[in-house]
């Protein structure tokens, strides 16, 4: 976390002195910033978030491409003149434990369209989903496993 | 020039197309889970192209910081909101449908689970 504050104050004085602070720019010195702090020797609890980055922005950016294909799934679903979906609940069993990742799992399920979290079970152990585009409920169990749940345990932990 | 224009003028028409589809899918979809899919989350994506169409439009500072926050602030509260709203159906067993050939089309959710 101090880390992180430091890389934003980086940037921050990036935008400062560039005299120019818009959004792109300030990307640009937060950008700097990591490079700089990256070479610089010896930070204490450094390695841990030069780590956490990147694999934050590859879920942030897994999540952006989950939220385009979905919205356009439902989008031609609310155009096509005969419903196709055909809705169901399905049981997850989820391998994390930790209540944070669950939380942001399940926010992360529940804003990509065609999928909604129902319920978790009072022991944190399973996520039921409402889904609209799922012919089997394994391959859809799968892919929850190996795309979204993969990827916030290796952002979070 | 006539690129940025081109830029943020399909940014706009494409997250008002979405608005669109969440609108109707609020009058098509045939019951209340597929409905609060189609159209409480369609919103998300709308909001987010229409707010950087702005943001690009603009060139703004002000107007940046605005529409980012606003967007961070949809990105957090939209999925509470649907998820608890969803939750509270889903407790007191709201039927569900369950597709055009199915049979029966509606059941209750609790004794459905895959």
């Amino acid at each position: 976390m101090r880390v992180f504050l430091l890389n934003l104050i980086l940037a921050i004085s990036w935008s400062a002195l560039t005299g120019n602070a818009t959004l792109v720019n300030f990307c640009f010195g937060f950008f700097i910033g990591y490079l700089a702090l990256r070479v610089s020797p010896k930070i204490p609890e450094g390695t841990k978030y030069f780590q956490r980055l990147p694999r934050l922005i590859r879920l942030a950016s897994f999540f952006i491409q989950e939220l385009v294909l979905s919205s356009l799934r439902a989008t031609i679903e609310v155009f096509s003149p005969k419903l196709q979906s055909r809705p169901l609940v399905v049981r997850i069993p989820l391998e994390i434990t930790d209540q944070t990742q669950i939380f942001i799992l399940a926010n992360l399920i529940s804003l990509t369209p065609g999928t909604v979290v129902l319920e978790i079970t009072p022991d944190n152990s399973e996520l039921f989903v409402h889904t609209m585009f799922v012919d089997d409920p394994d391959i859809f169990r799968e892919e929850i496993h190996l795309g979204f749940e993969k990827r916030v345990r290796e952002a979070f932990s | 020039m006539v690129f940025d224009e081109v830029f943020i003028a399909a940014l706009l028409l494409v997250g008002s197309l979405f608005g669109f589809s969440a609108a109707l899918g609020l009058l098509r979809m045939p019951d209340f889970y597929t409905r609060m899919s189609t159209s409480g989350k369609a919103a998300t994506l709308c909001c987010g192209l229409l707010l950087g169409g702005v943001a690009a439009m603009f060139h703004d500072t002000q107007v940046t910081a605005r529409a980012v926050a606003a967007l961070l602030f949809l990105l957090f509260t939209v999925p509470i909101g649907v998820h608890m709203i969803a939750r509270a159906a889903y407790r007191v067993g709201t039927p569900m449908w369950r597709g055009r050939t199915a049979k029966p089309r509606f059941k209750n959710p609790k004794r459905d689970l895959k």
